[in-house]
């Protein structure tokens, strides 16, 4: 094994520990502080695939961002607060649905032989990334920056209220 | 060097374990949070593929990068969503939000 198999394996222990915390946490907040664990823990695996511009943004958007906006969400709710268990009653149904779909994906996944797998994660060029973002991918990158528009004033909309109250 | 199956069968497990919580759980916020595990699978898989099969296009770190966007996105939204509903009715739980259920 060498020390770069030795480095994954920690990464993608921490990453599914957290996972399962997401996932089986009694406390909410508990849950969302897994929840970082585990999108830190992918950052990890980026950089393990030779792109660390996305781990940066991983680290930006998700660590940042996304989690603090979670944890304001169970704030607002009181999550917290509430009543009665996290799960619900189709829990047995469900870890068995996702052990089926784990263990077929794991099975489809070892089992191909991948063409032109090159020996070593590819490192691609910032520069490459941004050229292609705004030659060939400017119609989807524009899309998604009126995708990014509409969402803010939906969300702006419908988290402020009606008028007069 | 790293195998690619290593990569897909790790995103294999946290596809799962996002679809256990998806399925599982009642709190929106905690659903929310396991949609996210899920993306992060998918992003995971994108990057994979693009600089093991074919770095020279990367078509799946541009794939990468829209998916983290519309995440962005659909988090902001969802958020909204659930604060709404809350502040309507006082739940949080997705199987009490049942008014429209035959």
């Amino acid at each position: 094994m060498t020390y770069e198999e030795g480095f994954f394996y920690v990464i993608a222990a921490v990453t599914v520990i957290g996972a399962l915390g997401v996932v089986t946490a009694k406390n909410v907040v508990h849950s969302a502080l897994f929840l970082i664990l585990a999108l830190l823990g992918v950052a990890a695996v980026f950089i393990l695939l030779a792109s660390e511009f996305l781990a940066i943004v991983q680290v930006l958007v998700y660590g940042g961002a996304v989690t603090i906006l979670i944890l304001f969400a169970m704030m607002l709710t009181r999550a917290r607060d509430v009543e009665g268990s996290l799960d619900g009653p189709q829990r047995p149904f469900a870890a068995l649905a996702a052990i089926t779909f784990m263990v077929t994906t794991i099975l489809a996944v070892t089992k191909t032989e991948w063409r032109g797998e090159t020996e070593e994660a590819t490192v691609v060029d910032i520069n490459q990334i941004g050229d292609a973002l705004f030659t060939t991918w400017s119609v989807p990158f524009e899309i998604a920056s009126l995708v990014l528009m509409v969402a803010l004033i939906g969300a702006i909309i419908l988290a402020r209220g009606e008028e007069g109250e | 060097m790293i195998p690619i199956d290593n990569f897909l069968v790790l995103s294999a497990i946290l596809f799962s374990l996002g679809m256990y919580g998806v399925l599982a759980r009642r709190n929106a916020v905690l659903i929310l949070m396991s949609v996210e595990l899920m993306l992060q699978a998918v992003v995971i898989n994108f990057i994979a593929f693009a600089v093991y099969l074919s770095p020279d296009a990367f078509t799946g770190v541009i794939f990468a990068v829209f998916v983290i966007v519309i995440a962005a996105a659909e988090v902001g939204l969802a958020l909204g969503i659930i604060l709404r509903v809350f502040r309507n009715r006082q739940i949080s739980n997705v199987d009490e939000a049942d008014l429209m259920k035959w």
